[in-house]
């Protein structure tokens, strides 16, 4: 009702997307305070990540009255995007830890327990100490799971040692992939990229760990003592066929060796041997790194809920059944899911989230106000796909796998550029925390 | 979407920069001020001062893009395209016009170079 996903979204996206860089004359005049809907809704959001924070505060400034409740056991607020720039040596793990309090907008509770279990029938959550939340509506921003546990002999402790890296699985163990990562570039060897057969966020962040590895030895003159080799779970590079034809073509200037439909199932830290899953069974490859990405699934408190997909692609790994153009539950109207959970196509990213959060939010305004939303989120997501340090592709798509770049004829979606690698390093990051606190 | 305002690009830097974000727009301000009162007392622009300025701005240029590289762990070999090179020289011509305003209104508070 109040905001059209057509109309202005170019514009907000190159805001976005340059980070408010050098624009602000342009961007004048653009906003307009809504008045805020008085309400006594009881709104609870279970997950008080960046889709979580974002959402709270976008309801906190739309709502006056409503009782909003931010369920999260977490303190502390990581900055995922940051991740592969910790674990490519460039920033040490602070870069992308905060608190969640720092984020939570007035008016908005933030109960630091773990929701448990959901009921959309009586609409109650109840958390993991026991506390029972009743709710009107009910976001879902529960993140996902890092399923580490599926990989045979995978150790997380041993992240850092032997070769073995894994970006996902938080700050420190980022640094300790760059610790590996970095030592392999001395030394040369055989280093094994790969991702998941399930949804995962940010599906790029595999690409680029092999091309930032790509670049690391060769800024020490040790690139023709390595063999790289991008393990891709399907018979593609990438969802975006064009992407995906990019990639490849990159991937064959740096050398970078690639093997279709291999799924990571198995690793043998000591021996540092990686087993896959391969269309002629069983394969072994021997590394002297590995970067290694986990399944990822819902969180159980979805997963085991009435709320998940109940068929189709979506369902084996528990993915909320939402709408993929309001993010409005299929069988549970008063509930929304934004950010990794949502089990839509595409992007599980922050742009994602940036994109989400403002129509799901406009639906359950809208409901409160007894009317109807024309809001409508067309899958775009966005990528700085980074193919070296200092350069990087600014890559954004829809659930329809066009490219939708922001600045089109400006910024070329599939060219190595320094303009977007100075987006991702300096624009990035503040405009990721403007969202958070509703104000990007 | 509707919320494209200044308040998202002030939002943003703010993040960015923290307080240095006011300092930096304090410190500007001053210049400018200081530049409008040279330029008043004086009746208008002394040549000398402006060409030494300009010297000094093209330092403060250079300046602006060796931070920038230095901020993002690039160098020049990072320039991939005409938009690359359209960055840069922005970053060039803002650091510029900085220091020249700066400059110009240091050298004639202190009535050098008239």
């Amino acid at each position: 009702m109040t905001t059209s996903r057509i109309a202005g979204a170019p514009f907000a996206r190159r805001a976005f997307m340059l980070g408010g860089a050098a624009l602000a004359g342009l961007a004048a005049g653009g906003g307009r305070p809504r008045a805020a809907v008085a309400t006594r809704a009881r709104i609870v959001i279970l997950g008080a990540g960046a889709a979580g924070l974002a959402m709270a505060s976008r309801l906190a400034a739309r709502l006056d009255g409503a009782e909003i409740t931010l369920l999260d056991r977490r303190r502390e607020h990581l900055y995922q995007p940051g991740f592969t720039l910790v674990a490519a040596g460039l920033r040490t793990p602070d870069y992308v830890i905060s608190t969640t309090a720092e984020y939570v907008a007035r008016g908005v509770t933030l109960v630091e327990e773990r929701g448990a279990e959901i009921d959309p029938v009586a609409k109650v959550v109840t958390t993991d100490a026991g506390r029972r939340l009743p709710y009107d509506f009910l976001v879902l921003a529960t993140g996902l799971t890092l399923d580490y546990a599926a990989i045979e002999g995978m150790d997380v402790a041993r992240i850092g040692q032997d070769g073995l890296g894994s970006v996902y699985a938080g700050p420190a163990q980022a640094e300790a992939t760059w610790r590996a990562m970095s030592a392999f570039a001395d030394r040369g060897g055989t280093a094994i990229f790969g991702r998941p057969e399930t949804e995962m966020k940010c599906a790029g962040a595999p690409l680029k760990y092999a091309f930032l590895t790509d670049d690391t030895l060769r800024r020490r003159g040790n690139r023709t003592r390595a063999e790289l080799i991008y393990n891709a779970q399907t018979t593609s590079l990438f969802s975006v066929p064009i992407v995906a034809e990019k990639v490849r073509m990159l991937f064959g200037e740096r050398g970078i060796k690639v093997n279709h439909s291999h799924v990571l199932k198995a690793i043998d830290p000591a021996r540092r041997i990686a087993t896959f899953e391969t269309a002629q069974g069983r394969k072994e490859f021997g590394y002297d790194f590995i970067n290694v990405i986990p399944p990822m699934r819902a969180p159980e408190v979805v997963r085991n809920s009435p709320l998940r997909w109940q068929s189709g692609p979506w369902a084996g790994d528990g993915w909320a059944e939402v709408e993929r153009h309001t993010l409005r539950h299929v069988r549970f109207p008063e509930v929304f899911a934004v950010g990794d959970i949502a089990g839509v196509p595409k992007g599980k990213t922050a742009a994602s989230v940036k994109w989400q959060v403002p129509v799901a939010a406009d639906h359950l305004v809208a409901t409160i106000e007894g009317k109807q939303s024309d809001s409508r989120y067309d899958g775009y997501t966005s990528c700085p796909l980074i193919t070296r340090v200092g350069r990087a592709m600014l890559v954004e798509f829809d659930y329809e796998n066009n490219l939708t770049p922001s600045f089109p004829g400006v910024i070329a979606p599939l060219e190595e550029l320094w303009i977007s690698w100075i987006m991702k390093e300096v624009g990035l990051k503040p405009t990721y925390l403007a969202m958070l606190r509703g104000r990007a | 979407m509707k919320e494209l305002d200044v308040s998202v690009f002030l939002a943003v830097f703010e993040e960015m920069l923290g307080n240095w974000l006011w300092i930096g727009l304090g410190a500007a301000a001053l210049a400018l001020v200081a530049l409008v009162y040279v330029l008043f007392r004086d009746g208008g622009l002394r040549p000398r001062r402006l060409v030494w300025s300009e010297v000094v701005a093209l330092a403060g240029g250079v300046a602006a893009v060796l931070v920038m590289q230095q901020v993002t762990h690039s160098g020049f070999r990072d320039i991939g395209g005409p938009i690359d090179w359209v960055l840069g020289i922005a970053i060039f011509a803002a650091g510029a016009a900085v220091t020249l305003v700066a400059a110009y209104a240091v050298l004639g508070l202190a009535r050098r170079l008239a």
